[in-house]
């Protein structure tokens, strides 16, 4: 009994001493650990936005930030772990397949904030950032349509997992309300978490799908969508990109990029975080705070006409009105949304 | 003894090159050291990486010695893997005392099976065996991946993986390693793997299947006129090969996650030629190559987070510098280099075999 109680004693100095440090340390400087995902920094889609998005707030909050790259499954906890132990004031994972390690990270590192990205973890030191994937899909499904005279359309999507099956009905539904005698051919490229890194096999299902008549493909799929791209410049067809703005890795054969802002909630959170109101719990972005949009730019200003996008315009409104409820493949199959 | 001396070169041009990306060696010395021993943590993952690292540098070296280069053993471990998970969801109600023992003989079985096809093709078809182990492996992760996706999928998350397995096919009720590395994936398989390297040594030394085993693996057509049924051993070498690499499935779904996870494996089959080799194919000497690829593992993700620098791809360019390094100091022949470069008198290529 003795012996627990001094080891209590020990663990309570050992927490005030935790405490203090980490309160000298944030008065030294905010300290953000970033964990991206396998697809790593350079996917120009995914794990770039995350990137982007800590980035900036290093160059304009001055924080600290430290960023790693997950090399295997039980690394990723790993990863997490070290953060937690350092003096880190902020772990961020970029990714669903890091729930798991956050969740038991921040159950043992109580004192610390954590975030997730496309996950959803209840608990008091953890915020879980979540978009509505399909409102935008649904945005640039209506596009693809009244580019596509033929109502051949694609969609590739990354690995077949419930979160990329969400893009692809909210993007079916937009296309439909265009056009509603539209065919949609839908590839994945995998079930394996290589399916974000294989750009061959994308662009191999890219040829194949352009080939067969389809116009317009919109890719979900990481850093696989280069393939993509090279397939589109190929046949002079049409792709769209996904989560970052790709639209300038091929000027004129992209037609736009629906827009998931993992950049804007990293920075967001980090920032909260710094102030010091870092609030756990769960936060939606989707069309109505700009989480989701889709991208005009410099590159693809000449695709889109002035009548399609006050088309376009008119269809956001509807849905952040509610006007249009867009299908949701989470609540259609009653799938928990981990 | 070349092998360790090709280890330390390795390890020498790598420091050399962290040089070159601005890092202190030493420093890098340090992570790598802290990162394997740092903590009971650190330790137990690097012990958990090695456990499965020692299956696989196993299997390819038995295969070696019956003369067979297997390099099918990911796509054994995973097919066992899977089974392993399979066993367990399919028979939740199996008693507590023989529900681990069942899931470890259907990864053993499964393994095996998928080791002996490629040896019976080998030996009674002649298709060669690099070929074919290959191609089964990926014929193992696209079956996997639509058992997984279609029959034992896990509802309760986004990531590709089955259902947790019953509690009581875990090993966790007697198992004191978990206990003396908290948190950490490291669980009692590592002991197994200690005494299956023990049991494949005495195996090739002194047991007749052994010695079989390695004289099929010498010269096929002496071992077949001295009485050896050599494509009796060649299926059989391949089956046991396969039956180690599916061991790993007790390290993962028994001992730590008790699940199949799809894309589990940090490459520990193809990892296990190099352990293989870095041992020269010595089962004893696997124990500690597979701990030291199992470092280097560890030490990839510790390095990208404790340097400005040295990110996860540069920590492949190293542990691959390694691994070449062994290689070419295995093939250097020193004899050779010691005759040319100190000693004056150029002896004949005949004198030197004499010697």
């Amino acid at each position: 009994m003795k012996a627990l109680n001094t080891l209590q004693k020990g663990h309570l100095r050992f927490f005030c001493a935790l405490i203090l440090l980490s309160q000298i340390v944030q008065a030294e400087n905010f300290r953000v650990g970033l964990v991206l995902d396998k697809g790593g920094k350079d996917d120009k889609s995914f794990n770039s936005a995350a990137y982007l998005g800590a980035t900036k707030a290093q160059k304009e909050l001055g924080i600290d930030l430290k960023y790693v790259e997950a090399s295997d499954t039980n690394a990723i906890e790993n990863l997490h772990r070290s953060f937690a132990k350092k003096d880190f004031n902020l772990i961020i994972g970029i990714g669903f397949a890091q729930v798991d390690a956050v969740k038991k990270i921040a159950e043992q590192f109580p004192t610390k904030n954590f975030a997730i990205v496309d996950g959803e973890i209840n608990a008091k030191n953890v915020k879980s950032l979540l978009f509505e994937e399909q409102e935008g899909s649904y945005l640039v499904g209506a596009l693809a349509a009244m580019k596509s005279p033929s109502g051949k359309i694609g969609f590739i999507g990354g690995m077949d997992i419930p979160l990329i099956r969400r893009f692809a009905v909210g993007y079916e539904a937009g296309i439909k309300k265009i056009k509603l005698d539209a065919k949609l051919t839908t590839n994945f490229i995998g079930v394996s978490s290589e399916a974000w890194n294989n750009p061959a096999k994308a662009k191999e299902l890219a040829l194949s799908q352009y080939n067969s008549g389809v116009e317009v493909i919109f890719v979900a799929a990481g850093a696989s969508g280069s393939g993509i791209f090279d397939a589109a410049e190929e046949k002079k067809k049409l792709a769209i990109g996904v989560d970052s703005n790709q639209n300038w890795i091929k000027p004129g054969f992209i037609l736009t990029s629906m827009l998931k802002r993992v950049d804007i909630a990293v920075y967001d959170t980090i920032k909260e975080a710094r102030d010091g109101h870092f609030a756990a719990g769960t936060n939606r972005f989707g069309l109505k705070s700009k989480g989701i949009d889709y991208a005009v730019d410099q590159y693809n200003e000449k695709l889109i006409s002035a009548e399609q996008k006050s088309q376009l315009e008119k269809l956001k409104e509807q849905i952040i009105s509610g006007k249009i409820v867009v299908p949701d493949y989470y609540k259609q199959n009653s799938k928990p949304t981990k | 003894m070349k092998a360790f001396f090709g280890f330390t070169l390795g390890l020498a041009l790598c420091l050399g090159l962290t040089a070159f990306a601005g890092e202190s060696p030493l420093h890098i010395l340090m992570i790598i050291f802290k990162s394997a021993f740092g903590t009971t943590y650190d330790l137990g993952l690097t012990l958990f990486y090695a456990t499965s690292l020692v299956f696989t540098g196993l299997s390819v070296c038995l295969a070696f010695h019956a003369g067979l280069f297997n390099i099918g053993a990911e796509g054994q471990l995973t097919v066992a893997t899977l089974a392993a998970a399979a066993t367990g969801l399919l028979f939740p109600n199996c008693p507590g005392v023989i529900a681990p023992l069942l899931a470890c003989v259907a990864a053993l079985a499964a393994g095996g099976i998928w080791g002996a096809i490629p040896g019976w093709l080998k030996a009674y078809r002649g298709s060669h065996e690099v070929v074919v182990t290959m191609m089964m492996n990926f014929i193992a992760s696209g079956v996997t991946s639509y058992f997984v996706l279609n029959t034992f999928r896990s509802l309760d998350s986004q990531n590709p993986e089955t259902k947790l397995i019953p509690t009581q096919f875990m090993f966790r009720d007697f198992d004191f390693v978990k206990l003396a590395f908290a948190d950490s994936p490291a669980n009692i398989t590592l002991v197994i793997a200690i005494l299956v390297a023990i049991g494949i040594w005495f195996l090739l030394r002194k047991t007749v299947f052994g010695f079989e085993l390695k004289m099929t693996g010498k010269n096929e057509m002496a071992s077949e006129l001295s009485g050896i049924s050599s494509k009796k051993i060649k299926v059989w070498a391949m089956a046991l090969s396969g039956a180690l690499a599916g061991m790993v499935a007790l390290n993962e779904v028994m001992g730590s996650s008790g699940k199949f996870r799809m894309g589990f494996s940090a490459d520990y089959g193809f990892v296990g030629i190099a352990v293989a080799l870095l041992a020269r194919n010595n089962p004893i000497g696997i124990l500690l190559s597979a701990f030291l690829f199992a470092v280097l593992q560890k030490g990839a993700a510790d390095l990208d987070m404790e340097t400005q620098n040295i990110t996860r791809d540069f920590a492949k360019v190293l542990q691959a510098v390694i691994i070449f390094s062994v290689v070419a100091v295995q093939y250097f022949d020193f004899k050779k280099f010691r005759s040319k470069f100190f000693s004056r008198s150029i002896s004949s290529k005949k004198d030197r075999e004499k010697i």
